[in-house]
């Protein structure tokens, strides 16, 4: 894990224009080691869009994005950040373990083994059973796994509580926190409020 | 090295799923011998024109089986969002997006060449051209998935992008079909082919190079 201090997620006049409809303008925020920054608003309002610029998806309409001072499209930025979007990026085909197998090969190893991933997330008696046989709020999880497997710094996550029961929810606020704490920053949407009491919380609000 | 070892977990992943949904495999594979049995019925008794217009027959069909089977490509990575996952791997996306064609030439377009010589004694074709059918087969069918997977990437945002994609991949796929059958065809007559099979070899390393790079930025958009 990226213990760096000077990591840092730079937005400056960052604007989003669909179909000729402005959804955000000269958006701009700085986010540093160990801070969450939760962005807020309507269905609409422009949430998704702009973590999929942060990920590099979509060309911002003007604006940049900058980590640790270079643009995105540059090879580090991609090394340190995890993205869990609307969709799982799971497949139900394969074992839960398979899919974690894989996701490791894609990126660069990180703080937690594969087992102990699906400790944390408490699927650790289903790494062989197929994905499709798993309920909703396993799979949830099991995509959350891939965060901790792999190296990076940053977390992008659209809604991640999605699906989760309380005690999901509890779950992934208690990783999220221990990934701040060790120096991570987390960008995510939600419409659950989230408790994250020892760490530092950004919100925007987007409408 | 770990980008070779990604690459092969890709490979390996798409494998593992082909085999865990075995249609992916017996479509393509089922038209392609379908299409070709269906031919000497319809001709009628007249074994010098069926013989005649063998390698014409297989490799039409091969090649619309190989269409046929390019939206399985990236179809289900796209929907389930695995897509996504890939492009945001910090190794480089067409060589990712390489090992998934590979992949798909393994499960669709190999069967095809395994099948193809069994098929081609049904319609008589001459002994002689079997080699070169193979061999045309063999540089051929890769052409298909790779130069697919470009048409593929650009129309796998759009519902219905079936009709799109068959005009963005026929024209160029033309190439591929004029070479190879030509080759088989004088094969059969015992004439020399290295002409058409070096620029089979030709289009082949050219593909091989080239489409990743397009197929991958197509993706890219597609996702957004």
């Amino acid at each position: 894990m990226h213990n760096n201090s000077t990591s840092r997620l730079q937005v400056t006049d960052l604007s989003c224009v669909r179909d000729d409809r402005v959804l955000f303008e000269e958006l701009c925020f700085e986010l540093y080691s160990g801070q969450v920054l939760l962005l807020e608003g309507e269905n609409g309002s422009g949430k998704t869009s702009l973590l999929r610029i942060l990920c590099g998806f979509r060309e911002p309409d003007a604006g940049q994005v900058l980590w640790c001072g270079n643009a995105i499209n540059d090879s580090q930025y991609y090394e340190d950040m995890a993205y869990v979007g609307h969709l799982n990026g799971v497949k139900k085909e394969l074992t839960a373990l398979e899919n974690l197998k894989v996701s490791l090969a894609l990126g660069k190893a990180g703080q937690y083994s594969i087992a102990q991933a699906l400790a944390k997330v408490q699927l650790a008696d289903f790494d062989d059973a197929l994905v499709q046989t798993l309920s909703a709020g396993q799979q949830r999880r099991l995509s959350l796994a891939r965060l901790l497997i792999t190296h990076n710094s940053l977390w992008i996550l659209d809604e991640p509580f999605t699906s989760l029961d309380i005690k999901g929810i509890t779950l992934i606020e208690s990783l999220m926190t221990e990934h701040c704490n060790k120096g991570g920053m987390i960008v995510l949407t939600s419409h659950h409020d989230i408790a994250l009491p020892s760490v530092d919380v950004q919100r925007i609000l987007l409408s | 090295m770990s980008l070779f070892y990604a690459f092969l977990a890709i490979i390996r992943r798409d494998l593992l799923l082909a085999v865990r949904r075995r249609s992916e495999i017996a479509n393509p594979l089922l038209f392609f011998v379908l299409v070709i049995t269906l031919f000497p019925l319809g001709i009628g008794a007249q074994p010098h024109l069926l013989q005649a217009i063998a390698p014409g027959i297989i490799w039409v069909s091969a090649l619309l089986a190989a269409m046929l089977s390019l939206d399985s490509l990236f179809r289900s990575d796209f929907d389930d969002g695995s897509l996504e996952q890939i492009l945001l791997s910090p190794y480089p996306s067409s060589i990712l997006v390489l090992g998934k064609i590979i992949a798909h030439w393994l499960v669709t377009g190999l069967p095809l060449l395994i099948v193809a010589p069994l098929l081609a004694v049904f319609l008589g074709m001459p002994m002689q051209s079997m080699g070169v059918l193979l061999i045309t087969l063999l540089l051929g069918t890769p052409v298909l998935s790779l130069i697919g997977a470009i048409g593929v990437a650009l129309t796998v945002g759009l519902r219905r992008g079936g009709m799109i994609l068959s005009l963005l991949v026929l024209p160029l796929y033309v190439p591929v079909l004029i070479f190879a059958g030509n080759a088989v065809e004088m094969a059969g007559s015992g004439l020399p082919v290295d002409a058409q099979i070096n620029i089979l070899i030709s289009i082949l390393c050219l593909s091989l190079v080239l489409a990743p790079w397009p197929t991958a930025a197509a993706l890219k958009m597609s996702v957004n």
